[in-house]
Protein backbone atom coordinates (compact mmCIF):
# COMPACT_ATOMS: atom_id res chain seq x y z
CA UNK A 1 0.00 0.00 0.00
CA UNK A 2 1.44 3.31 -1.00
CA UNK A 3 -0.81 6.15 -0.02
CA UNK A 4 -0.09 9.69 -1.08
CA UNK A 5 0.78 11.68 2.03
CA UNK A 6 -1.77 14.25 3.06
CA UNK A 7 -0.14 17.57 3.67
CA UNK A 8 -0.11 21.17 2.54
CA UNK A 9 2.88 23.40 2.00
CA UNK A 10 2.57 27.14 2.38
CA UNK A 11 4.77 30.21 2.61
CA UNK A 12 5.79 31.50 6.04
CA UNK A 13 7.31 34.71 4.75
CA UNK A 14 9.93 35.21 2.04
CA UNK A 15 12.54 32.96 3.65
CA UNK A 16 10.53 30.14 5.21
CA UNK A 17 7.90 27.61 4.27
CA UNK A 18 5.75 25.36 6.39
CA UNK A 19 4.58 21.86 5.67
CA UNK A 20 1.44 21.07 7.60
CA UNK A 21 0.21 17.51 8.04
CA UNK A 22 -3.12 18.48 9.54
CA UNK A 23 -3.44 21.23 12.21
CA UNK A 24 -4.35 18.79 15.00
CA UNK A 25 -2.46 17.37 17.96
CA UNK A 26 -2.07 13.75 17.01
CA UNK A 27 0.68 11.20 17.59
CA UNK A 28 0.73 9.80 14.06
CA UNK A 29 0.97 13.27 12.51
CA UNK A 30 3.70 14.21 14.96
CA UNK A 31 5.59 11.05 13.98
CA UNK A 32 5.46 12.16 10.36
CA UNK A 33 6.85 15.54 11.37
CA UNK A 34 9.69 13.95 13.33
CA UNK A 35 10.52 11.49 10.55
CA UNK A 36 10.86 14.39 8.14
CA UNK A 37 12.83 16.43 10.67
CA UNK A 38 15.27 13.56 11.25
CA UNK A 39 15.76 13.19 7.50
CA UNK A 40 16.43 16.92 7.16
CA UNK A 41 18.91 16.90 10.05
CA UNK A 42 20.79 14.04 8.44
CA UNK A 43 20.77 15.58 5.02
CA UNK A 44 19.77 19.23 4.91
CA UNK A 45 18.30 20.50 1.67
CA UNK A 46 20.57 22.84 -0.31
CA UNK A 47 20.09 26.39 0.93
CA UNK A 48 18.30 25.27 4.08
CA UNK A 49 19.15 27.26 7.21
CA UNK A 50 17.25 25.21 9.76
CA UNK A 51 14.12 23.14 10.22
CA UNK A 52 11.76 23.62 13.15
CA UNK A 53 9.35 20.79 13.92
CA UNK A 54 6.10 21.45 15.79
CA UNK A 55 2.99 19.40 16.65
CA UNK A 56 1.77 18.68 13.16
CA UNK A 57 3.95 20.92 11.02
CA UNK A 58 7.54 21.62 10.17
CA UNK A 59 8.89 25.00 9.13
CA UNK A 60 11.95 25.26 6.99
CA UNK A 61 13.98 28.46 7.05
CA UNK A 62 16.09 28.97 3.94
CA UNK A 63 18.63 31.27 2.37
CA UNK A 64 16.98 32.90 -0.65
CA UNK A 65 20.30 34.10 -2.12
CA UNK A 66 21.91 30.65 -1.92
CA UNK A 67 18.90 29.01 -3.55
CA UNK A 68 18.74 31.59 -6.34
CA UNK A 69 22.36 30.79 -7.13
CA UNK A 70 21.37 27.17 -7.71
CA UNK A 71 17.93 27.63 -9.19
CA UNK A 72 18.63 30.64 -11.37
CA UNK A 73 17.89 34.27 -10.73
CA UNK A 74 14.46 34.19 -12.31
CA UNK A 75 13.25 31.13 -10.43
CA UNK A 76 11.27 31.59 -7.27
CA UNK A 77 13.34 30.30 -4.35
CA UNK A 78 10.10 29.28 -2.65
CA UNK A 79 9.05 27.05 -5.57
CA UNK A 80 12.48 25.49 -5.81
CA UNK A 81 12.79 24.52 -2.14
CA UNK A 82 9.17 23.37 -2.07
CA UNK A 83 9.94 20.98 -4.91
CA UNK A 84 13.05 19.69 -3.11
CA UNK A 85 10.98 19.10 -0.01
CA UNK A 86 8.30 17.22 -1.94
CA UNK A 87 10.96 14.96 -3.47
CA UNK A 88 12.36 14.25 -0.04
CA UNK A 89 8.89 13.41 1.28
CA UNK A 90 8.43 10.75 -1.34
CA UNK A 91 11.67 9.12 -0.21
CA UNK A 92 11.12 9.33 3.53
CA UNK A 93 7.42 8.50 3.62
CA UNK A 94 8.02 4.98 4.91
CA UNK A 95 10.94 5.61 7.23
CA UNK A 96 9.82 5.56 10.82
CA UNK A 97 12.38 6.39 13.42
CA UNK A 98 10.93 7.51 16.68
CA UNK A 99 12.55 7.93 20.05
CA UNK A 100 11.83 5.07 22.43
CA UNK A 101 13.10 6.91 25.50
CA UNK A 102 10.95 6.72 28.60
CA UNK A 103 11.61 9.39 31.23
CA UNK A 104 10.21 9.57 34.74
CA UNK A 105 10.10 13.11 36.08
CA UNK A 106 9.68 13.77 39.81
CA UNK A 107 7.15 16.50 40.53
CA UNK A 108 6.12 17.97 43.85
CA UNK A 109 2.43 18.93 43.69
CA UNK A 110 2.35 20.49 47.19
CA UNK A 111 0.73 23.89 47.60
CA UNK A 112 4.00 25.82 47.88
CA UNK A 113 4.92 24.71 44.35
CA UNK A 114 1.45 24.65 42.82
CA UNK A 115 -0.05 28.16 42.75
CA UNK A 116 -2.74 27.11 40.24
CA UNK A 117 -3.83 23.76 41.62
CA UNK A 118 -6.65 25.15 43.79
CA UNK A 119 -8.09 27.09 40.89
CA UNK A 120 -7.99 23.95 38.76
CA UNK A 121 -9.59 21.89 41.52
CA UNK A 122 -12.38 24.45 41.89
CA UNK A 123 -12.93 24.82 38.16
CA UNK A 124 -13.15 21.07 37.70
CA UNK A 125 -14.89 20.21 40.96
CA UNK A 126 -12.24 17.64 41.79
CA UNK A 127 -10.23 17.06 44.97
CA UNK A 128 -6.56 17.97 44.67
CA UNK A 129 -5.46 14.34 45.19
CA UNK A 130 -7.56 13.38 42.17
CA UNK A 131 -5.90 16.05 40.02
CA UNK A 132 -2.47 14.81 41.06
CA UNK A 133 -3.31 11.21 40.35
CA UNK A 134 -4.86 12.06 36.97
CA UNK A 135 -1.79 14.09 35.99
CA UNK A 136 0.75 11.56 37.25
CA UNK A 137 -0.98 8.39 36.09
CA UNK A 138 -0.71 9.05 32.40
CA UNK A 139 2.18 8.66 30.01
CA UNK A 140 2.72 11.67 27.78
CA UNK A 141 4.37 12.16 24.45
CA UNK A 142 6.81 15.02 23.96
CA UNK A 143 5.41 16.51 20.76
CA UNK A 144 7.81 19.39 20.36
CA UNK A 145 10.22 21.80 22.02
CA UNK A 146 9.49 25.48 21.75
CA UNK A 147 8.56 28.70 23.51
CA UNK A 148 11.66 28.70 25.76
CA UNK A 149 14.97 26.84 25.55
CA UNK A 150 14.16 23.27 26.51
CA UNK A 151 10.41 23.75 26.99
CA UNK A 152 8.70 20.47 26.07
CA UNK A 153 5.09 20.46 24.90
CA UNK A 154 3.57 17.19 26.09
CA UNK A 155 0.15 15.65 25.83
CA UNK A 156 -2.54 14.73 26.04
CA UNK A 157 -3.75 15.38 29.58
CA UNK A 158 -6.96 13.79 30.77
CA UNK A 159 -10.00 15.86 29.74
CA UNK A 160 -10.98 16.09 33.39
CA UNK A 161 -7.94 18.27 34.22
CA UNK A 162 -7.62 20.22 30.99
CA UNK A 163 -7.55 23.95 31.66
CA UNK A 164 -7.56 26.94 29.30
CA UNK A 165 -4.57 29.25 29.11
CA UNK A 166 -4.71 32.37 31.28
CA UNK A 167 -5.52 35.58 29.48
CA UNK A 168 -2.77 37.49 31.31
CA UNK A 169 0.66 35.87 31.69
CA UNK A 170 2.09 35.61 35.19
CA UNK A 171 5.66 35.13 36.37
CA UNK A 172 6.48 31.45 36.53
CA UNK A 173 9.36 29.87 38.46
CA UNK A 174 11.86 27.53 36.73
CA UNK A 175 10.82 23.88 37.01
CA UNK A 176 7.10 24.71 37.19
CA UNK A 177 4.78 22.11 35.69
CA UNK A 178 1.74 23.53 33.95
CA UNK A 179 -1.37 22.65 32.02
CA UNK A 180 -2.79 24.52 29.03
CA UNK A 181 -5.67 22.94 27.18
CA UNK A 182 -4.79 19.30 26.66
CA UNK A 183 -1.09 20.08 26.91
CA UNK A 184 1.24 19.78 29.85
CA UNK A 185 4.77 21.16 30.06
CA UNK A 186 7.58 22.30 32.33
CA UNK A 187 9.14 25.77 32.37
CA UNK A 188 12.92 25.19 32.16
CA UNK A 189 13.60 28.84 33.04
CA UNK A 190 11.79 31.50 34.99
CA UNK A 191 9.51 33.29 32.55
CA UNK A 192 6.17 34.98 32.20
CA UNK A 193 3.66 32.35 31.16
CA UNK A 194 -0.03 31.63 30.90
CA UNK A 195 -0.19 27.96 31.91
CA UNK A 196 -1.96 26.78 35.06
CA UNK A 197 0.86 25.72 37.43
CA UNK A 198 0.17 22.54 39.40
CA UNK A 199 3.61 21.48 40.60
CA UNK A 200 7.36 21.78 40.27
CA UNK A 201 10.22 19.45 39.39
CA UNK A 202 13.60 19.69 41.11
CA UNK A 203 15.27 18.54 37.87
CA UNK A 204 17.32 20.91 35.82
CA UNK A 205 15.86 20.69 32.35
CA UNK A 206 18.15 23.01 30.49
CA UNK A 207 21.86 23.35 31.06
CA UNK A 208 23.22 26.53 29.50
CA UNK A 209 26.73 25.07 29.69
CA UNK A 210 25.74 22.27 27.33
CA UNK A 211 25.19 22.19 23.60
CA UNK A 212 21.68 23.56 23.74
CA UNK A 213 20.03 20.19 24.33
CA UNK A 214 17.35 19.85 26.97
CA UNK A 215 16.44 16.84 29.07
CA UNK A 216 13.61 16.15 26.60
CA UNK A 217 13.55 15.31 22.95
CA UNK A 218 10.53 15.30 20.70
CA UNK A 219 9.20 11.75 20.60
CA UNK A 220 10.10 10.92 24.22
CA UNK A 221 7.55 9.32 26.53
CA UNK A 222 7.27 11.01 29.93
CA UNK A 223 5.59 10.13 33.19
CA UNK A 224 5.41 12.35 36.25
CA UNK A 225 6.13 10.85 39.68
CA UNK A 226 4.56 12.62 42.63
CA UNK A 227 7.13 13.48 45.34
CA UNK A 228 6.88 15.24 48.70
CA UNK A 229 8.37 18.61 49.53
CA UNK A 230 11.03 16.83 51.62
CA UNK A 231 11.99 14.67 48.70
CA UNK A 232 12.04 17.74 46.46
CA UNK A 233 14.41 19.54 48.81
CA UNK A 234 16.68 16.58 49.37
CA UNK A 235 16.87 16.09 45.62
CA UNK A 236 17.93 19.70 45.22
CA UNK A 237 20.55 19.37 47.96
CA UNK A 238 21.92 16.26 46.30
CA UNK A 239 22.34 17.99 42.99
CA UNK A 240 23.55 21.45 43.88
CA UNK B 1 43.17 46.50 26.12
CA UNK B 2 39.56 47.10 25.62
CA UNK B 3 36.45 49.13 25.47
CA UNK B 4 35.07 50.03 28.89
CA UNK B 5 31.52 51.01 29.79
CA UNK B 6 31.59 54.22 31.81
CA UNK B 7 27.86 54.24 32.40
CA UNK B 8 25.30 51.61 31.41
CA UNK B 9 22.31 52.43 29.20
CA UNK B 10 18.80 50.97 29.35
CA UNK B 11 19.41 47.99 27.12
CA UNK B 12 22.70 47.72 25.28
CA UNK B 13 23.77 44.25 24.27
CA UNK B 14 26.27 42.51 22.06
CA UNK B 15 24.51 41.01 19.03
CA UNK B 16 25.40 39.46 15.72
CA UNK B 17 23.50 37.86 12.83
CA UNK B 18 21.82 35.43 15.22
CA UNK B 19 22.13 31.96 16.68
CA UNK B 20 21.35 29.58 13.84
CA UNK B 21 20.33 25.94 14.12
CA UNK B 22 18.88 25.69 17.64
CA UNK B 23 15.25 26.63 17.15
CA UNK B 24 14.17 22.99 17.28
CA UNK B 25 15.42 23.02 20.89
CA UNK B 26 13.39 26.10 21.72
CA UNK B 27 16.39 28.43 21.49
CA UNK B 28 15.50 31.49 19.46
CA UNK B 29 17.98 33.03 17.01
CA UNK B 30 18.03 36.48 18.62
CA UNK B 31 20.66 38.63 16.95
CA UNK B 32 20.59 42.28 15.97
CA UNK B 33 17.12 43.76 15.53
CA UNK B 34 18.38 45.69 12.50
CA UNK B 35 20.71 43.23 10.81
CA UNK B 36 21.07 45.48 7.78
CA UNK B 37 22.44 48.31 9.92
CA UNK B 38 24.62 45.93 11.94
CA UNK B 39 26.19 44.65 8.72
CA UNK B 40 26.86 48.19 7.51
CA UNK B 41 28.71 49.02 10.73
CA UNK B 42 30.87 45.92 10.32
CA UNK B 43 31.50 46.70 6.65
CA UNK B 44 32.67 50.23 7.50
CA UNK B 45 35.35 48.93 9.85
CA UNK B 46 36.43 46.04 7.60
CA UNK B 47 34.92 43.24 9.69
CA UNK B 48 33.12 40.13 8.53
CA UNK B 49 29.34 40.46 8.76
CA UNK B 50 29.30 37.78 11.43
CA UNK B 51 31.38 39.84 13.89
CA UNK B 52 29.67 40.97 17.10
CA UNK B 53 28.42 44.56 17.38
CA UNK B 54 26.92 46.53 20.25
CA UNK B 55 23.22 47.26 19.85
CA UNK B 56 22.19 50.44 21.66
CA UNK B 57 18.83 51.69 22.82
CA UNK B 58 18.41 55.24 24.07
CA UNK B 59 19.43 56.35 26.73
CA UNK B 60 22.61 54.55 25.74
CA UNK B 61 25.78 53.57 27.52
CA UNK B 62 28.89 55.78 27.45
CA UNK B 63 32.20 54.18 26.60
CA UNK B 64 35.90 54.83 26.93
CA UNK B 65 38.35 53.22 24.52
CA UNK B 66 41.42 52.11 26.42
CA UNK B 67 43.30 51.63 23.19
CA UNK B 68 43.26 53.31 19.78
CA UNK B 69 40.35 51.98 17.75
CA UNK B 70 38.65 52.20 14.39
CA UNK B 71 34.90 52.21 14.88
CA UNK B 72 31.67 52.96 13.03
CA UNK B 73 28.13 53.83 14.10
CA UNK B 74 25.05 52.84 12.14
CA UNK B 75 21.31 52.35 12.48
CA UNK B 76 19.55 54.95 14.62
CA UNK B 77 21.22 58.34 15.03
CA UNK B 78 21.56 59.03 18.76
CA UNK B 79 23.67 62.18 18.32
CA UNK B 80 27.00 60.64 19.18
CA UNK B 81 30.04 62.53 20.40
CA UNK B 82 33.71 61.71 20.80
CA UNK B 83 35.31 63.65 23.63
CA UNK B 84 32.32 65.98 23.53
CA UNK B 85 32.52 66.72 19.84
CA UNK B 86 29.64 65.51 17.65
CA UNK B 87 30.51 62.79 15.16
CA UNK B 88 28.54 61.49 12.20
CA UNK B 89 27.11 58.01 11.81
CA UNK B 90 28.01 55.81 8.83
CA UNK B 91 31.66 56.94 8.65
CA UNK B 92 34.66 55.01 9.90
CA UNK B 93 36.06 56.90 12.90
CA UNK B 94 39.66 56.58 14.02
CA UNK B 95 39.98 57.16 17.75
CA UNK B 96 42.96 57.62 20.02
CA UNK B 97 43.47 55.87 23.30
CA UNK B 98 41.14 57.18 26.04
CA UNK B 99 38.55 58.56 23.63
CA UNK B 100 35.10 58.85 25.17
CA UNK B 101 32.02 57.92 23.15
CA UNK B 102 28.65 59.23 24.29
CA UNK B 103 25.12 59.48 22.93
CA UNK B 104 22.96 62.52 23.59
CA UNK B 105 19.54 62.41 21.94
CA UNK B 106 17.40 60.46 19.51
CA UNK B 107 17.63 62.13 16.11
CA UNK B 108 15.96 59.20 14.39
CA UNK B 109 15.43 55.47 14.71
CA UNK B 110 15.32 53.14 17.67
CA UNK B 111 18.49 51.06 17.62
CA UNK B 112 22.06 52.14 16.96
CA UNK B 113 25.06 49.90 16.34
CA UNK B 114 28.74 50.18 17.17
CA UNK B 115 31.23 48.04 15.30
CA UNK B 116 34.93 48.02 16.17
CA UNK B 117 37.66 47.02 13.72
CA UNK B 118 38.80 43.52 14.74
CA UNK B 119 35.61 42.72 16.58
CA UNK B 120 35.11 41.90 20.23
CA UNK B 121 37.08 39.17 21.88
CA UNK B 122 34.26 37.47 23.72
CA UNK B 123 33.06 33.91 23.91
CA UNK B 124 30.36 32.66 21.63
CA UNK B 125 27.42 30.71 22.99
CA UNK B 126 26.13 28.04 20.61
CA UNK B 127 27.94 29.60 17.70
CA UNK B 128 26.85 33.18 18.24
CA UNK B 129 27.92 36.32 20.08
CA UNK B 130 24.29 37.38 20.54
CA UNK B 131 23.20 38.04 24.10
CA UNK B 132 20.47 35.67 25.27
CA UNK B 133 19.20 37.46 28.35
CA UNK B 134 16.77 34.73 29.47
CA UNK B 135 19.44 32.04 29.50
CA UNK B 136 22.11 34.54 30.61
CA UNK B 137 24.53 33.44 27.92
CA UNK B 138 26.25 35.06 24.96
CA UNK B 139 27.46 38.65 24.69
CA UNK B 140 28.94 40.09 27.87
CA UNK B 141 27.97 37.70 30.70
CA UNK B 142 24.64 37.03 29.02
CA UNK B 143 23.20 40.40 29.98
CA UNK B 144 22.90 44.06 29.05
CA UNK B 145 26.03 46.16 29.46
CA UNK B 146 26.54 47.95 32.74
CA UNK B 147 29.07 50.33 34.27
CA UNK B 148 32.62 49.03 34.34
CA UNK B 149 32.07 46.19 31.89
CA UNK B 150 35.18 45.67 29.86
CA UNK B 151 34.97 44.27 26.35
CA UNK B 152 38.26 43.17 24.83
CA UNK B 153 38.90 44.26 21.26
CA UNK B 154 40.54 41.75 18.97
CA UNK B 155 43.75 42.97 17.39
CA UNK B 156 43.49 43.01 13.63
CA UNK B 157 45.69 45.57 11.90
CA UNK B 158 48.01 48.29 13.04
CA UNK B 159 46.10 51.55 13.07
CA UNK B 160 47.62 54.84 11.88
CA UNK B 161 49.15 56.91 14.66
CA UNK B 162 47.19 59.89 15.97
CA UNK B 163 49.48 62.77 16.82
CA UNK B 164 47.59 64.84 19.30
CA UNK B 165 45.60 63.86 22.32
CA UNK B 166 41.85 64.39 22.04
CA UNK B 167 42.05 64.15 18.30
CA UNK B 168 40.10 61.76 16.16
CA UNK B 169 39.59 61.31 12.45
CA UNK B 170 36.31 61.04 10.62
CA UNK B 171 37.30 59.07 7.55
CA UNK B 172 35.93 60.85 4.48
CA UNK B 173 33.65 58.16 3.06
CA UNK B 174 30.10 57.51 4.11
CA UNK B 175 28.09 54.33 3.71
CA UNK B 176 25.09 54.84 1.48
CA UNK B 177 22.21 53.04 3.22
CA UNK B 178 19.77 53.60 0.38
CA UNK B 179 19.38 50.25 -1.38
CA UNK B 180 16.59 51.39 -3.68
CA UNK B 181 13.56 50.36 -1.68
CA UNK B 182 10.53 51.00 -3.91
CA UNK B 183 8.23 51.22 -0.89
CA UNK B 184 8.40 54.64 0.63
CA UNK B 185 6.04 54.56 3.55
CA UNK B 186 4.63 51.08 3.64
CA UNK B 187 6.04 48.01 5.28
CA UNK B 188 5.56 45.20 2.77
CA UNK B 189 4.02 41.97 4.01
CA UNK B 190 3.26 38.55 2.62
CA UNK B 191 -0.05 36.91 3.45
CA UNK B 192 0.28 34.41 6.26
CA UNK B 193 -1.52 31.08 6.43
CA UNK B 194 -4.50 32.56 8.28
CA UNK B 195 -4.66 35.82 6.28
CA UNK B 196 -7.96 34.82 4.73
CA UNK B 197 -9.58 34.62 8.12
CA UNK B 198 -9.64 38.42 8.07
CA UNK B 199 -12.78 40.16 6.95
CA UNK B 200 -12.33 42.43 3.92
CA UNK B 201 -12.62 45.41 6.19
CA UNK B 202 -9.96 44.05 8.53
CA UNK B 203 -7.62 43.54 5.56
CA UNK B 204 -8.06 47.18 4.64
CA UNK B 205 -7.01 48.27 8.11
CA UNK B 206 -3.58 46.83 7.50
CA UNK B 207 -3.03 49.38 4.74
CA UNK B 208 -4.51 52.59 6.03
CA UNK B 209 -2.01 53.61 8.67
CA UNK B 210 -4.41 53.38 11.58
CA UNK B 211 -2.12 50.97 13.43
CA UNK B 212 0.44 52.26 15.86
CA UNK B 213 3.26 50.74 17.87
CA UNK B 214 2.51 50.62 21.59
CA UNK B 215 4.83 50.90 24.57
CA UNK B 216 4.51 47.16 25.03
CA UNK B 217 7.13 46.69 22.35
CA UNK B 218 10.61 45.33 22.77
CA UNK B 219 13.16 43.00 21.19
CA UNK B 220 10.65 40.15 21.41
CA UNK B 221 7.90 41.86 19.49
CA UNK B 222 5.86 44.97 18.86
CA UNK B 223 2.30 45.11 20.10
CA UNK B 224 0.25 47.18 17.71
CA UNK B 225 -2.83 49.16 18.56
CA UNK B 226 -5.81 49.84 16.38
CA UNK B 227 -9.46 48.91 16.07
CA UNK B 228 -9.74 45.22 16.99
CA UNK B 229 -9.25 43.07 13.94
CA UNK B 230 -12.32 41.08 12.85
CA UNK B 231 -11.97 37.51 11.69
CA UNK B 232 -14.46 35.12 10.14
CA UNK B 233 -13.38 32.16 12.28
CA UNK B 234 -11.71 31.62 15.61
CA UNK B 235 -10.73 28.05 14.88
CA UNK B 236 -7.74 27.14 17.00
CA UNK B 237 -4.31 27.01 15.44
CA UNK B 238 -2.00 24.26 16.65
CA UNK B 239 1.36 25.74 17.68
CA UNK B 240 3.88 25.97 14.87
CA UNK B 241 7.18 27.70 14.23
CA UNK B 242 7.12 31.48 13.93
CA UNK B 243 9.81 33.85 12.74
CA UNK B 244 11.12 37.40 12.72
CA UNK B 245 8.40 39.50 11.11
CA UNK B 246 5.50 37.11 11.69
CA UNK B 247 2.36 39.13 12.46
CA UNK B 248 0.08 37.25 14.82
CA UNK B 249 -3.46 37.96 15.91
CA UNK B 250 -3.84 38.03 19.69
CA UNK B 251 -7.05 36.88 21.39
CA UNK B 252 -8.05 40.49 22.11
CA UNK B 253 -8.12 41.33 18.39
CA UNK B 254 -4.82 43.23 18.45
CA UNK B 255 -1.71 42.42 16.45
CA UNK B 256 1.84 41.58 17.43
CA UNK B 257 4.83 41.71 15.08
CA UNK B 258 7.48 39.27 16.21
CA UNK B 259 11.01 40.66 16.32
CA UNK B 260 14.54 39.32 16.99
CA UNK B 261 13.92 37.71 20.39
CA UNK B 262 10.66 36.05 19.35
CA UNK B 263 9.67 32.66 20.74
CA UNK B 264 10.44 29.78 18.41
CA UNK B 265 6.84 28.59 18.23
CA UNK B 266 3.43 30.13 18.66
CA UNK B 267 -0.21 29.20 18.57
CA UNK B 268 -1.86 32.44 17.46
CA UNK B 269 -3.10 32.88 13.89
CA UNK B 270 -0.31 33.91 11.53
CA UNK B 271 -1.89 36.69 9.55
CA UNK B 272 1.14 37.95 7.67
CA UNK B 273 4.92 38.16 7.54
CA UNK B 274 6.97 41.35 7.12
CA UNK B 275 9.29 40.83 4.15
CA UNK B 276 12.95 40.36 5.10
CA UNK B 277 14.04 43.48 3.23
CA UNK B 278 11.82 45.53 5.57
CA UNK B 279 12.93 43.99 8.87
CA UNK B 280 15.45 46.80 9.14
CA UNK B 281 12.83 49.55 8.83
CA UNK B 282 10.56 47.73 11.26
CA UNK B 283 13.44 47.48 13.75
CA UNK B 284 13.94 51.24 13.66
CA UNK B 285 10.34 52.00 14.62
CA UNK B 286 9.45 52.97 18.15
CA UNK B 287 6.40 53.27 20.38
CA UNK B 288 4.03 55.90 19.06
CA UNK B 289 5.03 55.45 15.41
CA UNK B 290 2.20 54.53 13.07
CA UNK B 291 2.65 51.71 10.62
CA UNK B 292 0.98 50.95 7.31
CA UNK B 293 1.40 47.55 5.76
CA UNK B 294 1.07 46.71 2.10
CA UNK B 295 0.51 43.24 0.75
CA UNK B 296 3.07 42.09 -1.78
CA UNK B 297 3.93 38.77 -3.42
CA UNK B 298 6.65 36.16 -2.94
CA UNK B 299 8.43 37.19 -6.16
CA UNK B 300 8.69 40.84 -5.15
CA UNK B 301 9.78 39.95 -1.62
CA UNK B 302 12.57 37.69 -2.88
CA UNK B 303 13.71 40.29 -5.42
CA UNK B 304 13.85 43.04 -2.81
CA UNK B 305 15.82 40.83 -0.45
CA UNK B 306 18.37 40.15 -3.19
CA UNK B 307 18.50 43.83 -4.08
CA UNK B 308 19.27 44.71 -0.47
CA UNK B 309 21.93 41.99 -0.29
CA UNK B 310 23.51 43.21 -3.53
CA UNK B 311 23.66 46.71 -2.15
CA UNK B 312 25.50 45.40 0.92
CA UNK B 313 27.92 43.47 -1.29
CA UNK B 314 28.69 46.59 -3.35
CA UNK B 315 29.10 48.62 -0.21
CA UNK B 316 31.53 46.04 1.13
CA UNK B 317 33.63 46.17 -2.03
CA UNK B 318 33.80 49.94 -2.01
CA UNK B 319 34.51 50.28 1.70
CA UNK B 320 37.07 47.47 1.82
CA UNK B 321 39.07 49.07 -0.96
CA UNK B 322 39.08 52.50 0.70
CA UNK B 323 39.90 51.11 4.11
CA UNK B 324 42.80 49.04 2.76
CA UNK B 325 44.25 52.16 1.14
CA UNK B 326 43.90 54.04 4.39
CA UNK B 327 45.43 51.32 6.55
CA UNK B 328 48.40 50.71 4.20
CA UNK B 329 51.60 51.17 6.14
Amino acid sequence: MNQAPAYSIFSSGDAALTIDFGNVIDVSLNEKVMTLFTALQKQPLPGMIEAVPAYSSLTLFYDVAAIKKKAGKEALAYDWIKEQLQKLLVNTAEANETSSRFLQIPVCYEAAFAPGINELANAKGLPIEEIISLHASKKYRVYMLGFLPGFAYMGDVDERISMPRKTQPENVVAGSVGIAGKQTGIYPLASPGGWCIIGRTPLRLFDPEGEGESLFKAGDTVQFISITQNEFESYQRGHS
Amino acid sequence: MSLRVIKGGILDTVQDMGRIGYQHLGINPGGAMDKYAAQIANILVGNDSTEGVIELHFPSSSFIFEQPALIALSGADFKASINGEEVPTLHPLLLDKYSILQFHAIKNGARAYIAVHGGFEIEKWLGSYSTHIKVEKGGVNGRALKSDDEIAIRRKSKLPFIKHEDEFYVLPWKADTNWGDPFEKHIAILAGHEWNRLTDEAKKKFHCGSLSITRRSDRMGYRLKGDPVQVITNEEVVSSAVGFGTIQLLPDGQLIVLMADHQTTGGYPRLAHVITAHHSRMAQMKPGDSVSFKLTDQQTAEKLYLKQQQHLAQLRNACTFKLEQFLKP
